[in-house]
């Protein structure tokens, strides 16, 4: 025997012996978020308290849930996993999910029972939108501006985006076209139950780019939701949409002249998908730890340090106080009545199917 | 415009007042209110004639009553008045720097200093030409410094925003903090990374600078065959995109890392190091190549000659006589090999798992998602190591110029 067939031979049955005695959960978990004021929120309500129940246990976080499908899709190729539970929004679930690379769950299985007692599918009810994807929070799209540079008639609608002689000036909006084109729609005089017929047609689409044109050459396109903050903190924009915790962070904790337009806010989810092919103690981990995340008072702590609406109906009636700032967080819910009035419920069946056609087209406008 | 020739002794206007200072000073006041008056909220042609009116006005007086250096402090003095009632404090810094300007002008075009530097006999177009350069060559290194300058003041900002607040302006210490400093040398987000920088970059150099100086005295022996392909082959990292490398790297580090893990048993962690390590190897290596094989062109090979026929094994006189007189060079390679691995992103965010996350790494993912002013205080403290590290690498230079102008032949 060669000392490479020894290596090897003791090498392999060293393995098998550890895996015998191994533990049955790996200690080692990678989780990928978004980072920034939101992964503080998971990394606070949940992450945190079950390090401190499992102590053995070391977290590595991954802040490129940004990219998430590219990445996942070029790991499942090179059969290398290195991330163990990925936060996605829901329309990239629906793409991982539908390619297999996300793992499809047994939700009443593997997710705990709400408090009221209600199973986990009735607690989750319609927001549970395919196999793979484990909702935590119901955020929106929606505008922020400037106090100080809206006169003394602040904006009260959507449509005051489109109006450049009340409020004259620079406006940003999200380099993509959804929202944008429904809104653009709405305010010229679409009925919001027909937003989506509207722009199923070619008339539609070229209705909502010339509505989308009386603004163009005013508008400052974003890709991070940081921008839009930034820019109206700079004073460079009037008003700009974004996701409304990042409007929250910005006005609560960083104490700049802005207030939130809720006005036709569009409503999006993001939450938890398991890749598939994990090794079985790091899927055994992985779910111990996701059935602890998403439990009802769990998703009602993240809502102190984030103002995104829980996930769960059993979590709503737990959300209380910022858990520094001390301050009544229901007013920040996009779920909150007051907020949400008038909401548009942004269609993601539709918009899988219109995505790439309207992709381009957009791109193509915007190059105009 | 004839040419006259020019005695600086007399100072003597060399064109008219009239047709030469006062309408091209005129010219540049227009140009400095066209872009002054845009910030004071004047619109652009406002700026522009009321530049151009004060500078016409400062022109005449300067040039008739007052000598040079009273007139020079006279228009930044009246400059940062007006400055000063136009916009408060931040008014008052422009006017200075406008005035300043206006008031060096206008003695440069008057007095016939342009025209220093050019011999006498110079035309026109040769003198319009040397001074164009001059400015171009200004621009050139204004462009290159300013972004790199603006992020030092950021850095010391009290709001978490990339935004230059009005008590930052007025030079409020309320408006400064060095909380962002504070944030990245406590904060574990930022530590963790500064961690597995310092631990991937210095052992990639290491192994970019062994295997980069045998190669490059292994390539400078005139009897290796094949030695431009070699080369090429070991330079291309440096050529072909960063991220083609990139990608390649990706698919190859991973069927690596999977055999590391189930053939060797090592641990996930640490093959995941290796990978990172191996990949920063290869990008280091053109770096020492290029750099010892420019020292090796001045080493003389007859002493290696020397050190053989006195007894020595190669290795001895490669330690003892080669690697002394080429010491600089590896240096300096290898400094550009550390600083390729600290500096780099593309290969890293491939190649690496979340648990080899590299500074830049972080700096890029918290630039993508939250805009943090602490990226801008992590970038100061770079800035400063790479103005350091290239200090060493020129100081090595000039070294190694001085010994080579000592050593005879």
């Amino acid at each position: 025997m060669t000392l490479k067939t020894t290596l090897i031979a003791t090498t392999a049955f060293s393995l098998v012996a550890t895996g015998a005695f191994a533990q049955d959960m790996s200690n080692d978990m990678t989780i990928v978020s978004w980072g920034g004021a939101y992964q503080d929120s998971q990394l606070k309500a949940y992450v945190e308290p079950y390090l401190e129940a499992h102590p053995e246990v070391n977290v590595t976080w991954d802040e490129s849930s940004a990219e998430a499908v590219a990445k996942l899709r070029a790991m499942n190729e090179a059969n290398n996993i290195t991330w163990d539970l990925v936060d996605v929004v829901a329309s990239d679930a629906l793409r991982l999910c539908d390619e297999g690379i996300a793992k499809e769950l047994d939700f009443d299985e593997v997710l705990a029972p709400g408090d009221d007692g209600s199973t986990p599918t009735d607690d989750f009810g319609n927001l549970l939108i395919n196999d793979c994807f484990v909702p935590q929070i119901v955020y929106s799209t929606t505008f922020g501006y400037r106090t100080d540079m809206v006169g003394d008639t602040p904006p009260t609608t959507v449509c005051d985006v489109f109006d450049l002689e009340k409020y004259p000036g620079k406006r940003a909006l999200q380099r993509r076209p959804i929202d944008n084109m429904e809104w653009a729609l709405y305010c010229d005089g679409v009925a919001k139950e027909d937003l989506y017929d509207v722009l199923g047609t070619d008339e539609g689409q070229q209705q909502a780019f010339a509505k989308l044109d009386t603004i163009k050459d005013q508008v400052v396109w974003w890709t991070a939701g940081a921008e839009t903050p930034q820019l109206l903190a700079d004073g460079e924009v009037v008003m700009g949409s974004t996701f409304n915790g990042r409007l929250f962070s910005a006005i609560v904790e960083q104490d700049q002249p802005i207030e939130m337009l809720w006005d036709m806010q569009s409503f999006d989810l993001d939450g938890w998908i398991v890749p598939e092919g994990l090794a079985p103690e790091k899927e055994a981990r992985v779910m111990d730890f996701l059935k602890f995340a998403t439990d009802t008072q769990r998703l009602a702590d993240q809502a102190a340090y984030i103002s995104y609406g829980p996930a769960r109906k059993s979590s709503a009636p737990l959300v209380g106080q910022h858990a520094s700032l001390g301050i009544d967080m229901a007013p920040f819910m996009p779920t909150d009545p007051a907020n949400a009035t008038n909401v548009h419920n942004y269609d993601y069946g539709w918009w899988a199917d219109y995505r790439d056609d309207l992709d381009a087209k957009f791109q193509a406008w915007l190059a105009q | 415009m004839s040419s006259v020739a020019f005695n600086p002794e007399q100072g003597k206007p060399l064109h008219p007042f009239v047709t030469f200072t006062l309408p091209l000073v005129a010219v540049f006041g227009a140009l400095l209110g066209f872009i002054g008056g845009q910030a004071a909220g004047l619109g652009p042609l406002e700026g522009a004639i009321f530049g151009a009116v004060i500078a016409a006005v400062l022109a005449f007086v300067l040039t008739r009553f007052l000598p040079r250096k009273t007139g020079r402090w006279g228009a930044i003095a009246v400059c940062v008045a007006m400055g000063f009632f136009a916009g408060g404090f931040a008014g008052a810094v422009g006017g200075l720097i406008l005035g300043a300007l206006l008031g060096w002008a206008v003695y440069w075009l008057d007095t016939g200093d342009y025209r220093r530097g050019v011999p006498p006999y110079a035309t026109t177009g040769q003198v319009l030409w040397h001074n164009s350069f001059k400015f171009i060559c200004g621009a050139i290194f204004f462009f290159l410094i300013a972004p790199i300058i603006t992020i030092i003041p950021l850095s010391f900002n009290a709001q978490n925003f990339f935004t230059f607040t009005p008590e930052m302006l007025a030079l409020d210490p309320a408006g400064f903090s060095l909380k962002h400093y504070q944030d990245f040398f406590t904060n574990d987000a930022w530590l963790q990374p500064l961690k597995n920088s310092l631990i991937i970059a210095p052992f990639a150099t290491f192994i970019s600078v062994s295997l980069g100086t045998l190669a490059a005295i292994g390539l400078s022996q005139s009897h290796v065959p094949g030695r431009r392909a070699i080369m090429a082959v070991l330079i291309s990292p440096m050529i072909v995109p960063l991220i083609i490398s990139a990608t390649g790297m990706f698919f190859f580090y991973s069927q690596m890392g999977l055999f590391m893990e189930n053939y060797l048993g090592i641990s996930k962690s640490l093959s995941g190091y290796i990978k990172v390590i191996l990949a920063h190897a290869a990008l280091g290596v053109p770096f020492v190549i290029i750099t010892v094989t420019a020292t090796l062109v001045s080493f003389d090979q007859s002493l290696t000659r020397a050190a053989a026929n006195m007894g020595a094994n190669p290795v001895t006189t490669f330690f003892k006589v080669q690697m002394p007189l080429i010491l600089p060079g590896v240096i300096s390679g290898g400094l550009f090999a550390f600083i390729t691995s600290f500096d780099e992103v593309v290969v890293v965010l491939f190649v690496g798992a979340a648990a080899q996350k590299t500074l830049p790494w972080q700096m890029f993912t918290g630039l993508r998602e939250q805009i943090s002013p602490t990226i801008l205080a992590v970038a100061t403290i770079l800035v400063i190591i790479s103005i350091a590290l290239l200090t060493v690498v020129e100081l090595l230079r000039r070294r190694s110029e001085r010994l080579r102008g000592m050593s005879p032949g």
